[in-house]
């Protein structure tokens, strides 16, 4: 599990190398839009949404998705970042090192917060951002918007919007930014 | 990291890594439910040899905070009246358990001498006029957090350096990070020699308080009269003693620090202990997200683990 969590880490796992790509940049453009369309119409209406990117890689997906349903709704829900690390299980099995610090100045009790990320794989991590949203309040709902929904999931655990269903092999790598989506592998340096 | 023993120990790169991880237990300790589940099955215990109540709390809210369990020890009720020696104290504690030990002794070096014996990680909570290196680090959070950064600025140390841990850990911790140091002292409060220490040494408070940013008063103990050292507390205060009149010479964005407990009306007079500028609450309320970065970094964040490369 580990091992695996940290090829899938780009600090601790190498060097990323593309073989395909899956997404262009507009394509990652128009996944967002059609995400927030969703997000509007399963809320009835943006009012009582928080958006909650997680650090690193969701948040520019969350500020994105924060920008379009603006357009689609007239108003910005708040945006929150999340670190996880502190709420992970494999602490101690490896280096878990938070990256920047959470952003969360609000009580989220009856708030409806739809977490973002760019890929969903596991299903580890938003286990631990379920756990760690508790800390702010008692939502109303949680929900989960993810890029990348790439399979091979050890919780029972399914995200509510999908950019993109990519069946993937476990030992391949998806790297997904707001400039595309590449799947290829991890290389330890200088192979 | 293993063990936290020292700030010798540390580089400059270590201490902004410990800063820059207090700033997420900072931002822990602002939630509703202010915990974190990062150190849950593990146990953290205290062994002081030493009277400190708000050390030990300030420890214990770490630990609690991080969801390690707790074993407390307390010198008074225990074995060690009978008789029992450090290392076989240490030894029964941790055959009971504990991944951590938090020790404070009166004489220099036993949380090192602990650290030989046993396997568990050990952090120096102050050892005799050694090191208090998890109070230098609150002061340099605390200083970053009220200056901005430490680099090239200007910082007092006033008391009695001789004897004080605190002030050894500071100068160390203050002048890693590119801060300008003056110990400021009657020359018996003053260590024998400064050799190898990166700091000034001066006598007149009134001469150096114009041109510093902060000012961190020791405690004024008070068996040093005893040892005639200081002639008298009211002579020291007439001195040495921050009164209003000498916070009129400082900066007006200069702050004052106190690792506490204070004696007001000695090395600060009551009413400057309670402007804004005295910022020793913040030290308090840092000190607790300093010491779960510090528990975090040696039972939580793997790095004293083996890693397996990929």
């Amino acid at each position: 599990m580990a091992d695996r969590e940290r090829r899938s880490t780009p600090p601790f796992g190498g060097v990323f190398v593309a073989r395909t790509q899956v997404l262009d940049a507009e394509d990652v453009r128009r996944a967002i839009w059609r995400m927030a369309h969703e997000i509007i119409e399963a809320n009835h209406g943006g009012g009582e949404l928080v958006v909650v990117g997680l650090q690193t890689g969701g948040v520019p997906f969350a500020a994105e998705m924060v920008k379009a349903l603006e357009k689609i709704d007239g108003e910005a829900p708040p945006l929150g970042t999340l670190d996880v690390a502190f709420h992970r299980d494999d602490i101690g099995l490896r280096p878990v090192l938070p990256s920047a610090v959470t952003d969360i100045p609000w009580d989220l009790s009856g708030k409806i917060v739809v977490l973002v990320d760019d890929v969903l794989f596991t299903g580890r991590t938003i286990r631990a951002a379920l756990d760690a949203v508790h800390t702010y309040g008692r939502p109303r709902a949680v929900q989960l918007a993810v890029m990348i929904d790439r399979g091979h999931r050890e919780l029972p655990i399914r995200p509510d919007y999908v950019g993109k269903n990519l069946p993937t092999r476990r030992d391949e790598v998806v790297n997904a930014t707001l400039d595309g989506v590449d799947l290829g592998e991890m290389y330890k340096d200088g192979r | 990291m293993k063990h936290l023993l020292g700030i010798a120990d540390l580089t400059a790169g270590d201490i902004e890594h410990l800063l820059r991880l207090t700033d997420h237990f900072v931002e822990v300790t602002r939630r509703r439910m202010p915990k974190v589940p990062a150190l849950q099955g593990r146990t953290v215990s205290w062994l002081f040899y030493e009277d400190s109540t708000r050390t030990r709390l300030s420890f214990e809210q770490a630990a609690k905070r991080l969801s390690a369990d707790t074993l407390s020890f307390t010198v008074s009720s225990s074995s060690v009246r009978k008789g029992e020696s450090l290392r076989d104290t240490a030894l029964t504690i941790e055959a009971m358990g504990v991944d951590a030990i938090v020790v404070r002794h009166r004489s220099s070096g036993a949380p090192a001498q602990v650290a030989r014996w046993v396997s568990a990680s050990v952090v120096n909570a102050g050892d005799g006029w050694h090191e208090h290196p998890t109070q230098a680090l609150l002061d340099c959070y605390t200083m970053r957090e009220q200056l901005g950064s430490l680099d090239g600025r200007r910082v007092a140390i006033v008391g009695d350096i001789a004897h004080s841990r605190v002030a050894r850990s500071d100068v160390l911790a203050f002048t890693r990070l590119g801060a300008e140091v003056t110990l400021v002292a009657p020359t018996t409060l003053l260590p024998p020699s400064l050799e190898g220490w990166p700091v000034r040494a001066e006598v007149d408070l009134d001469h150096v308080l114009p041109r510093v940013d902060a000012v961190y008063l020791l405690r004024m103990q008070r068996e040093r009269m005893s040892e005639a050292l200081v002639p008298t507390l009211r002579e020291y205060t007439a001195r040495w003693g921050l009164t209003r009149r000498r916070v009129e010479l400082m900066d007006e964005k200069a702050i004052v620090m106190h690792p506490g407990p204070m004696n007001r009306g000695v090395e600060i007079a009551a009413d400057v202990a309670d402007l804004p500028r005295a910022v020793v609450i913040d030290q308090v309320r840092n000190g607790v997200a300093v010491r779960m970065a510090v528990l975090y970094q040696l039972l939580g964040s793997g790095q004293s683990l083996e890693v397996p490369s990929p």
